[in-house]
């Protein structure tokens, strides 16, 4: 009898219980939209692909190259180049950390003046157009035009790292404290209390760990960054390994990375600690 | 009043706690200092107080912009809009497979593979993707090729690390219900995971997208192709109208960049 029923021709009502299932396209529900713009990446694909000139001489020719920095990675050279590697870390070291405290001391009163709740129209403007001012321009940039004003070395990358953090920080800490519990504030300005009373005992505890926080990771950032902006003369290792890199001496190079990769992680798990003990 | 003056006035910690704060503090203070006097160790405080001067002498220079030197900027400038989105495409690629060796909950082996994934996310976010493409342009030599790779290698750390924290996150009930009706181990991930993960993963794309366009603007100083190129040539031979055209070229790239993630990251999330 059951036999019988299945072989039958599947009913109306049967049919519409589907034994497969398709999963509807997720972002783009329209077929022809989805299509179109399948087509358009497939054909700018093309272009973008072909655009790309290669000098396949050249790449084989660097193949040897790049093994040979595989083997310099893996067989670092620390002795040869030390004094030069020291002296650069020393100026990468202090460079982030004066940058960071400096960054953050300034962006604190203007992160203040950055949220709406706390400050005046007129000064949130102000520091709104300072943050996306800082935030707009990339680290190299800066870097190459407080080279041009303050000359090579450490300290215009002090200044181009201390500009960077202060248009994340000030960004983060105002909407931090735009985010702030309004019930304390309000608790606190029913006593009587004075603006700075009121930042005091009513946003700086709401804020502190937080701060605490975003200034760690800032300082690992600051570090990843003093790495970078010594290719364009700021100071700092980054100086050290373009002379490396460019000497095609990539013993010493790999151990300049794997110095960078070992103090960022080293921040990384530090600061994951630290921000535990503060929260 | 006399009961209230000794009634110890409430404290949010102990003495004892309050002193290691404090003294960490100080000590944060006398490191500064100390890292303050080695760095300027060096700085000649002649050319610091020149500043200003130079940087109106800059300014003076800087100032028009040379417009006309735009129609020399389209070429490289569609140069890094493609080191951007190929490097992205290229990063993304190699990320999706090692977010799924680093989960804890998708990686075959947690104590071996594990991380080893790991240790690739922190090696290529540890290192900007300017020291990459300073790698690159010395192995293969200078172009778009160099400048692809290098965001591609710095964008794996970043697509993988916030992929595996998705894919951490993940609900186990919709895992456990796609497994009771006995689907493979890769129809789990399909039917599983993967839906699940689908908007923080293209978040993270677009997200890593716009970060690309910023850095992809720079990779030229090194000679690793794009808009780049013509800064460093610019630089080079002081043409600073030239240097504040590109500046304002790369500026305006990085706000429509800037505008486009943020509206396709608003539709999706």
């Amino acid at each position: 009898m059951a036999d019988a029923i299945d072989k039958q021709a599947p009913t109306a009502a049967y049919s519409r219980y589907p034994d497969s299932f398709k999963r509807p396209p997720v972002l783009i529900k329209r077929t022809w939209l989805r299509w179109t713009l399948w087509t358009l990446a497939i054909i700018w694909f093309y272009f973008a692909v072909s655009s790309i000139e290669v000098n396949w001489v050249r790449v084989s020719e660097g193949l040897e190259r790049g093994w040979r920095f595989i083997k310099g990675f893996l067989t670092p050279d620390f002795t040869t180049r030390w004094k030069d590697i020291s002296a650069g870390l020393v100026e990468s070291l202090t460079m982030t950390l004066t940058s960071t405290v400096a960054g953050v001391l300034l962006s604190i009163p203007i992160g203040i003046g950055g949220a709406r709740n706390v400050a005046p129209k007129a000064v949130y403007y102000v520091c709104r157009s300072i943050i996306a001012l800082s935030r707009s321009l990339q680290e190299i940039i800066i870097a190459i035009l407080f080279v041009a004003m303050f000359g090579f070395g450490p300290f215009a990358g002090f200044l181009t790292l201390s500009f960077a953090t202060i248009g994340f920080m000030a960004k983060l800490l105002a909407e931090d404290i735009e985010d702030i519990d309004e019930s304390q504030t309000e608790a606190v300005k029913a006593t009587g209390a004075s603006w700075l009373q009121l930042i005091n005992y009513a946003v700086q505890p709401q804020v502190m760990p937080r701060l605490i926080g975003l200034s760690l990771y800032r300082l690992d950032i600051n570090f990843r960054e003093s790495a970078v902006i010594g290719i364009v003369g700021a100071g700092g290792i980054g100086a050290t390994l373009n002379t490396a890199i460019d000497r095609y001496e990539f013993d010493s190079a790999g151990a300049i990375l794997l110095i960078i990769i070992f103090i960022v992680m080293l921040a990384e798990y530090s600061s994951g600690f630290v921000r535990k003990w503060v929260q | 009043m006399s009961k209230n003056e000794t009634t110890p006035v409430w404290q949010h910690r102990t003495t004892g706690k309050r002193l290691a704060i404090w003294f960490a503090w100080l000590l944060l203070v006398a490191l500064c200092v100390f890292c303050w006097q080695v760095m300027t160790k060096d700085t000649i405080w002649a050319f610091v107080s020149d500043a200003p001067r130079q940087a109106a002498d800059l300014g003076g220079r800087m100032f028009p912009p040379r417009w006309s030197y735009i129609d020399k900027l389209w070429v490289p400038l569609w140069d890094t809009l493609n080191i951007a989105t190929l490097g992205t495409m290229l990063g993304i690629i190699v990320a999706i497979p090692i977010a799924f060796l680093a989960a804890s909950n998708t990686t075959p082996s947690r104590y071996f593979v594990r991380p080893v994934a790991l240790f690739i996310i922190v090696a290529s976010r540890s290192i900007n993707s300017l020291i990459w493409a300073l790698l690159l342009v010395s192995i293969i030599g200078p172009g778009l090729l160099s400048g692809i790779i290098a965001i591609g290698l710095r964008s794996i750390g970043f697509v993988a690390k916030l992929l595996y924290e998705a894919i951490e996150e993940t609900d186990i009930l919709q895992i456990e219900a796609v497994t009771a009706t006995g689907a493979s181990r890769a129809q789990i991930l399909n039917y599983g995971i993967v839906p699940q993960i689908m908007p923080a993963f293209y978040g993270i794309s677009v997200f890593r997208w716009d970060i690309n366009i910023r850095e992809s603007t720079i990779l030229g100083l090194v000679g690793a192709g794009g808009i780049g190129v013509q800064l460093q040539a610019s630089l080079n031979t002081l043409a600073w109208p030239q240097v504040t055209m590109i500046f304002v070229v790369i500026l305006g790239t990085v706000v429509i960049s800037e505008w486009v993630s943020a509206r396709v990251r608003h539709a999706i999330i």
